[in-house]
């Protein structure tokens, strides 16, 4: 359960995050839809305790991001956007390593890294060296490393980009089994339509803010759009860029 | 702790399997000093033989004029040969290299010798090509002894003893031992091992942070339920191995290549056993933590690995100032000097290769100092690591 509270966050002159506040509850899936530089990826980066917000507070599972952020980060797996992997490791190895950061032990890592790996089928490859990996097999390697230590909330930003169209078929399916075991799935996109296919609840944020926190059926409602790109488009014009 | 050892352990393994990069940190550093030094050791034997050896070949005008001077050079192993036509040809073939010197006896020569006037001659040479000077020096000695020879049959002449030419005698005794005289050459092998150790870690530290960074493994790596405090030690912990395999290596190279260079030659005998190759490492070891912190220091302000190479490869260099500046100056070992890293590591260095007895204060002063100084280091670092402007 992820609960965030008006969170603010600037970059020098840019004002990035302007006052975002939404709750993402266990045991299902919530979409963070905005355009490129709506915030986005600034709100996640503070729930995964990289970057500390200038005012306002979250926290995970009642772990305060910022006063108690290692506890937090206990309570997550996240997948930063264009999260990289380590070359010259094999893609087991690259797991097991941010198993044993979790402060799994060494039986443990075996039995949750074989785990993860037949999860989300990575057997094949599992043996390789990451180097040269395609796009679909890293976003599976960086999304397995994410979730070896069984976290109970899940950030995602934007796993699906780069990856076809099989590869986000799967990913889906992994995304869905998670909500299926009681998990608090968060994540980011800018593709309405993946949204909408697979969220339970979406917190449309531009300019900084967030326009629209509702389900998919609600937001048609409140937009009056039957489609759902124009009932985006429309809630992005429901906040102004000040 | 636990974290620590497996941050550790994954750079170790990770750096271990990057074949490139890690033969040309622990190759290229160790392997290019005891060659660059043999290489210099060998060009100065080949010219210190030169000197006495050679005969050496004299392009003197006129010398029809002083067939005397002629015969005493050619006993003195210079053979005179023709030259160029007159002095002004003489300084344009010097000045373009044709020859290095000329011996020019005027016409008049002769004829001043008789007269007990003091006879002209003139000597063309370059004072700036420091090679054609070991020659024009020796032209010069020659012709002093001869000045000496003439002077002396002249007050035999009158009856006067010559030995009253020579009020006085300096009698030069140098105190310098073999393994003195080789500790200013060898005094070069500090600097290679400095570079040695540097190069070696040079990677891992970039790594640490634009490396990691660069390739987007440094955002999951935060996001993780461990302190940034205990990411960055780990990672000091195996650029510090690193440092120290590099170091070793490039010692044994030393130590090895050390016999293959005919150093007796050179009248220098150093002292650089096993013993020694251990005690050096022993004390450049607290230097390797200095380094590390420094290069890690400086790469995490950085933006990308590139970036990072340029300025570490100024970062290379700065260690190794002090010990050039003392080498120019050549300043004896002060207890000041023991509190700066590199420099203090290096005058120790020199005193055990020249066989000197070692100051024990001085030794407990750099050991402190620069352990205490590699600790601030690190401290800074694990500060900057938890900055935000860490994710650029």
């Amino acid at each position: 359960m992820i609960t965030v509270r008006d969170i603010h966050k600037s970059f020098g002159k840019v004002h990035a995050v302007r006052g975002v506040s939404f709750n993402a509850p266990d045991g299902k899936i919530t979409g963070l839809l905005g355009p490129n530089g709506a915030g986005k990826s600034t709100t996640l980066r503070v729930l995964y305790t990289v970057l500390k917000p200038d005012g306002g507070s979250a926290d995970i599972d009642g772990a305060d991001v910022v006063t108690d952020s290692l506890a937090a980060r206990e309570k997550i797996g996240a997948l930063p956007h264009g999260a990289g992997l380590y070359p010259h490791l094999t893609a087991r190895e690259n797991i097991a390593y941010f198993a044993r950061l979790c402060g799994l032990d060494k039986a443990e890592v075996d039995d949750r890294v074989d785990q993860i790996v037949k999860l989300l089928e990575i057997g094949e490859f599992a043996e390789r060296r990451t180097k040269g990996f395609s796009q679909g097999q890293r976003t599976k390697v960086s999304l397995a490393r994410a979730l070896v230590h069984n976290p109970q909330n899940i950030l995602l930003d934007e796993p699906s980009n780069g990856l076809d169209v099989m590869a986000t078929r799967s990913l889906r399916e992994i995304i869905l089994k998670l909500k299926d075991d009681g998990r608090c799935v968060l994540f980011s996109s800018h593709v309405m339509q993946e949204v909408a296919a697979l969220c339970d609840d979406i917190c449309i944020i531009a300019h900084g803010r967030v326009a629209i926190d509702d389900s998919i059926d609600g937001i048609r409602e409140r937009t009056g759009c039957d489609d759902i790109e124009d009932a985006f488009v429309k809630a992005i014009h429901m906040v102004g860029p000040e | 702790m636990r974290t620590l050892l497996t941050v550790f352990l994954k750079e170790v393994l990770d750096n271990f399997r990057d074949r490139r990069t890690l033969g040309s940190a622990l190759l290229m550093g160790p392997i290019f000093g005891p060659v660059l030094f043999a290489f210099v050791i060998n060009l100065s034997i080949e010219r210190s033989l030169d000197d006495a050896e050679t005969t050496l070949e004299l392009p003197v005008i006129g010398q029809e004029y002083a067939p005397n001077l002629v015969a005493f050079l050619y006993s003195q192993n210079i053979d005179a040969i023709d030259g160029p036509a007159d002095t002004a040809a003489a300084m344009d073939a010097v000045k373009t290299g044709e020859h290095d010197v000329v011996l020019v006896i005027p016409e008049a020569f002769g004829e001043q010798l008789a007269g007990m006037v003091p006879a002209r001659i003139e000597l063309v040479s370059d004072q700036a090509n420091s090679d054609a000077d070991r020659d024009a020096r020796r032209v010069r000695n020659s012709l002093y002894a001869y000045n000496q020879t003439l002077a002396g049959t002249r007050v035999v002449a009158r009856g006067i003893n010559p030995r009253a030419l020579q009020p006085l005698i300096v009698d030069e005794i140098d105190v310098s031992t073999p393994s003195g005289r080789s500790a200013m050459l060898l005094g070069m092998m500090s600097y290679f091992f400095v570079f040695a150790a540097l190069m070696g870690g040079m990677y891992l530290a970039i790594d640490t942070t634009a490396g990691e960074r660069e390739r987007g493994s440094l955002e999951p790596l935060l996001s993780l339920p461990v302190t940034r405090d205990q990411l960055i030690f780990g990672k000091i912990a195996a650029t510090c191995l690193f440092m120290t395999l590099s170091l070793m290596l490039s010692l044994t190279a030393f130590y090895f290549s050390l016999n293959f260079m005919p150093l007796e030659q050179l009248g220098m005998t150093p002292n650089f056993g096993p013993g020694v190759v251990l005690a050096a490492l022993a004390i450049f070891l607290p230097f390797i933590l200095v380094g590390a912190a420094l290069m890690t220091l400086v790469a995490s302000f950085t933006k990308s690995y590139r970036e990072a190479q340029t300025w570490l490869s100024v970062v290379l260099i700065a260690p190794t100032m002090p010990i050039l500046i003392v080498s120019i100056l050549t300043l004896r070992p002060r207890t000041e000097f023991m509190f700066i890293p590199s420099l203090s590591q290096h005058l120790l260095l020199v005193d055990m290769v020249k066989n000197e007895p070692i100051n024990g204060l001085h030794v407990a002063i750099s050991v402190i100092s620069t352990l205490v100084i590699g600790i601030v280091l690190t401290w800074v670092c694990a500060r900057l690591y938890r900055r935000e402007g860490l994710l650029g």
